[in-house]
């Protein structure tokens, strides 16, 4: 038998769940040309309400030009125990990065 | 100059009143997405009504655009008698939101041709507002028509309910025949029948029945309302009436 407070805890876990929309991530591109950039996320129980809530939720201030949404189960995610043989192995490789090279002059955003 | 006043306010009021009504939505919504879409629905009608109540000050002279909001009885406010039902459930609310947008819709639409330059661009502004709207409350309504055996019940209860207060949208009295002749009004009558098809249409997908037309409450161009205006001017307007000098 589990500790009263654990109990209850997953209970309510249980009945969130079951209460929960599906959560889509929203992808928003602020000017033609450039990339979408995540903005955040939204409860909807459809696409077309997906992309409204974005709307109404995101783009207030005229942040955007084009929305993308995506069901959040549909994103693959590294996991935190990925991070040292993900991303540490190219710490050291300073060649990977163009550093021995002279910028031309003009050149902007390299 | 009186009857371009009159004209003007009747526009305005409808989306005052229903912006006023929508916004009792605001931190009661479903859903946390839905009370900010319902929200920014309430303030794009608030926007369409500043401007036009910002032009019927021109036109009085004398009155300023809040005067006309919060000074006016409701004797003296001439918005269709829909806009002022009681938000109900949601599927009402989106009900009558969805029978009001494709209205504005067209309404805007022709008004967007006015020869009164304001009122033109008035109209040419709303559309763009108004055709979100309308996307937003008509799949709403084929969501909960063609959802559960629940919701679809409740939302066929919602349409019987408000049904009579759908014929105003085409009334036409001896201002808007006046106002028509003039270039500068909309023929409601000639909106009936673009009305009828994609209210038709949208019932159709929904999986709703169309009500009978019967008995039309009809009144709201005379300043003729039912009980509830009063209850909500009594709130819309006490704090500027309470302490007239009150600053934002």
């Amino acid at each position: 038998m589990l500790p009263k407070h654990i109990q209850k805890n997953k209970n309510n876990k249980d009945k969130m769940t079951k209460d929960k929309s599906t959560v889509w991530e929203v992808f928003i591109q602020s000017k033609n040309g450039l990339a979408h950039k995540h903005f955040g996320n939204v409860h909807a129980e459809d696409k077309e309400m997906a992309l409204q809530n974005a709307r109404d939720l995101y783009t207030r201030r005229n942040e955007g030009s084009c929305i993308w949404v995506v069901k959040s189960e549909h994103i693959v995610s590294s996991v935190p125990e990925d991070e040292t043989s993900f991303f540490d192995p190219s710490n050291d490789k300073v060649y990977r990065h163009p550093t021995f090279y002279k910028m031309p002059e003009g050149a902007k955003h390299i | 100059m009186q009857d371009l006043l009159k004209y003007t306010l009747r526009i305005a009021d409808t989306s005052l009143i229903l912006g006023q009504r929508l916004s009792e939505w605001c931190s009661k919504g479903p859903t946390l997405e839905e009370d900010i879409a319902l929200s920014n629905i309430s303030l794009d009608l608030f926007g369409q009504a500043n401007g036009l109540l910002e032009y019927a000050s021109k036109i009085d002279g004398s009155r300023t655009a809040d005067d006309l909001a919060f000074k006016r009885n409701e004797r003296e406010f001439y918005n269709l008698q829909i806009c002022e039902q009681e938000n109900g459930h949601f599927g009402d609310t989106m009900v009558r939101q969805f029978l009001c947008d494709t209205y504005f819709m067209l309404f805007y639409q022709e008004l967007s041709k006015s020869e009164d330059e304001t009122l033109a661009a008035i109209a040419n502004k709303s559309i763009k507002e108004v055709s979100y709207h309308l996307r937003h409350s008509k799949n709403w309504l084929i969501r909960l028509g063609d959802g559960t055996d629940q919701s679809k019940e409740k939302v066929q209860k919602s349409i019987e309910n408000i049904w009579k207060f759908t014929g105003e949208f085409f009334e036409m009295d001896d201002l808007d025949n006046l106002m028509y002749a003039n270039k500068i009004g909309v023929n409601n009558i000639k909106l009936k029948d673009e009305w009828d098809i994609i209210v038709n249409q949208v019932l159709l997908e929904a999986k709703i029945n169309r009500p009978k037309d019967s008995y039309m409450m009809t009144g709201s161009k005379k300043g003729l309302h039912t009980e509830l205006l009063g209850k909500m001017l009594a709130e819309m307007q006490y704090l500027p009436r309470a302490y007239p000098d009150a600053k934002w």
